[in-house]
């Protein structure tokens, strides 16, 4: 499903973000991106994102090469794509709904399927009970899981997420990410960069860790 | 949260034979994209009306700018009637020759009735002429020393209405009646209606002009309204691109807000050019009386108040599409 080939970034101050990096992911695979602060790992995933283009070597998804997408096709590429950002990213002038209904909305979804495929990704991350709430009234936990909603309302084949335990206890963070393995579980090509080194031990995922820019693999023994 | 819930997520459509496929999914995407222009509307102008204040200067600045060449319009095309309306202005006298017989003069009358473009001829003999002469009095005394009538007989024609006002066609007139073999000299004031014109045109083009400059002011003020909303929903622009949100989608409640500022400020511009109307309009009526006119400010009309908005609406489209271009694309992720 993503296909990254010698791929390296380097922005236009000279930084080199990544270096060569080679890796990849199948139809329903999870794996762990960690690294240190600084190591990569947002422009890793903002590469898949198309919010940054590689500088060097080939990244596909889906076997197309995404250094050939036209600029005007980026959009209809990221509706396959989900993404759980790391401070959410919600619209604190609208209900939880529509910020959950928000990529069906841009895909021309039809209303009645808006409000059912909705419901469907609140009651999933068992939220269906405060749609009506302004995300600004919930918690930091509660409104994470609400951008895990609208990361998979849209039902994506790719599923990212940028440090989405961040600021969640414990409990909650293996909540979420039982979450994304139930994802994983339907065929979704799940990526998550996190340090959270504690909570990947415990699941028994493919772990990636990107050390100044470059990538190497290790496998975890579940504690 | 059990595996079952992650179904109800996931598409479990059966799949259809490939052609109704399509054409449900094409039904359901142009019913989803009329739905969004519908919501988009709507959520634009309760935008709108949550900061009436602030649309409301918006809307007015609008107004002001389409109220001022409305009005000049409504008074130079008011003016413009009243130079077609009057009848004198084109009336013809034709001095015939003195010495023309009444049969070949009333062969000329009823040639000239039967011209098209005349609406009246009336016959003013030599008699008739020097009677009206003498009861305008002083000349009396004066009359009685002559021999003979010194008046010429006298052909007073009236154009028909069609073509007072309009020079060309008055002249091409006058032309033909002075190459009549009776005619001796045909006259016509013709200066001061030349003159009118001259100014009207000069007052659509004043018009023109003026309405030129202040619709550009528009499409600036309703470009940098525009700018500065989008500036102040940068975050949700960032968002909605993310999530695949076209640069179309993202326009469109931008444009819904040019548009609406737009055929807002042209309705209340039409309501300033119907006050101003009935404020001026009395005044001008008094003042035509006096002049013995019936001449009054005509109205916009309700064909010239949809243009007025269609008008202000396109101009805040314009505007909001200038600004939207050049900012939107600019905001990426």
């Amino acid at each position: 499903m993503i296909e990254f080939d010698n791929v390296s970034k380097r922005y236009p101050d000279g930084h080199e973000a990544l270096s060569q990096v080679s890796f990849t992911l199948a139809a329903g695979e999870m794996a762990f991106l960690t690294g240190h602060s600084g190591a990569g790992k947002s422009t890793l995933l903002k590469l898949i994102m198309l919010m940054e283009r590689p500088s060097g070597g080939q990244l596909r998804v889906n076997s197309k090469n995404l250094n050939s997408l036209h600029k005007s096709q980026i959009p209809y590429y990221r509706r396959r794509v989900g993404v759980v950002f790391q401070n959410h990213q919600l619209l604190f002038d609208r209900s939880v709904f529509d910020n959950v209904a928000l990529p069906l909305q841009v895909s021309g979804v039809e209303r009645r399927d808006i409000e059912r495929r909705v419901r469907a990704a609140l009651d999933k991350v068992g939220l269906l009970s405060k749609e009506k709430l302004n995300p600004v009234q919930l918690s930091g936990g509660e409104q994470q899981r609400i951008g895990i909603a609208r990361a998979v309302v849209h039902t994506p084949r790719i599923l990212l997420a940028d440090e989405p335990t961040g600021n969640l206890d414990p409990g909650l963070s293996a909540e979420i990410m039982r979450l994304f393995e139930d994802f994983k579980n339907v065929g979704v090509s799940v990526l998550v960069a996190t340090h959270d080194i504690a909570l990947i031990s415990t699941l028994d995922e493919r772990v990636l860790t990107l050390d100044h820019g470059r990538l190497s693999e290790a496998t975890l023994v579940p504690a | 949260m059990s595996r079952h819930k992650v179904d109800a997520v996931a598409p479990a459509q059966p799949r259809r034979s490939g052609a109704m496929e399509n054409r449900r999914r094409l039904n359901s995407t142009l019913r989803a994209y009329f739905h969004n222009h519908q919501q988009n509307a709507a959520e634009s102008f309760e935008r709108l009306a949550a900061e009436p204040l602030q649309s409301l200067m918006t809307m007015l600045v609008v107004a002001i700018a389409l109220c001022l060449p409305a009005m000049l319009y409504v008074g130079v095309s008011s003016l413009q009637q009243l130079s077609g309306s009057w009848e004198s202005s084109a009336q013809m006298t034709l001095f015939l020759q003195k010495g023309a017989s009444d049969n070949a003069i009333k062969k000329l009358i009823t040639g000239l009735e039967v011209n098209s473009e005349l609406a009246e001829v009336q016959y003013i003999s030599p008699l008739q002429a020097l009677d009206a002469l003498q009861d305008s009095g002083g000349f009396g005394e004066a009359l009685t020393l002559l021999d003979e009538n010194p008046l010429p007989p006298v052909l007073l024609v009236v154009p028909i209405a069609d073509i007072e006002g309009d020079v060309p066609r008055i002249e091409q007139l006058l032309r033909t009646l002075s190459a009549q073999p009776l005619v001796d000299e045909v006259q016509l004031d013709m200066k001061w209606l030349q003159r009118m014109q001259q100014i009207l045109d000069i007052g659509r083009q004043i018009t023109l002009l003026l309405g030129g400059a202040l619709a550009l002011g528009v499409l600036l003020v309703v470009g940098n309204t525009i700018r500065l909303a989008i500036e102040n929903r940068r975050e949700e622009i960032l968002v909605v691109k993310l999530v695949g949100g076209t640069n179309s989608f993202v326009r469109r409640p931008f444009l819904y807000i040019g548009l609406w500022y737009g055929a807002c400020g042209g309705v209340i511009a039409g309501a300033g050019v119907v006050l101003a109307q009935f404020w001026l309009g009395a005044t001008v009526l008094r003042l035509a009386a006096l002049y013995q006119s019936d001449f009054s400010l005509q109205g916009l009309g309700a064909g010239g108040m949809l243009v007025l908005i269609a008008l202000g609406g396109a101009l805040g489209l314009i505007g909001a599409a200038l600004a939207v271009g050049r900012h939107i694309a600019q905001l990426e992720p």
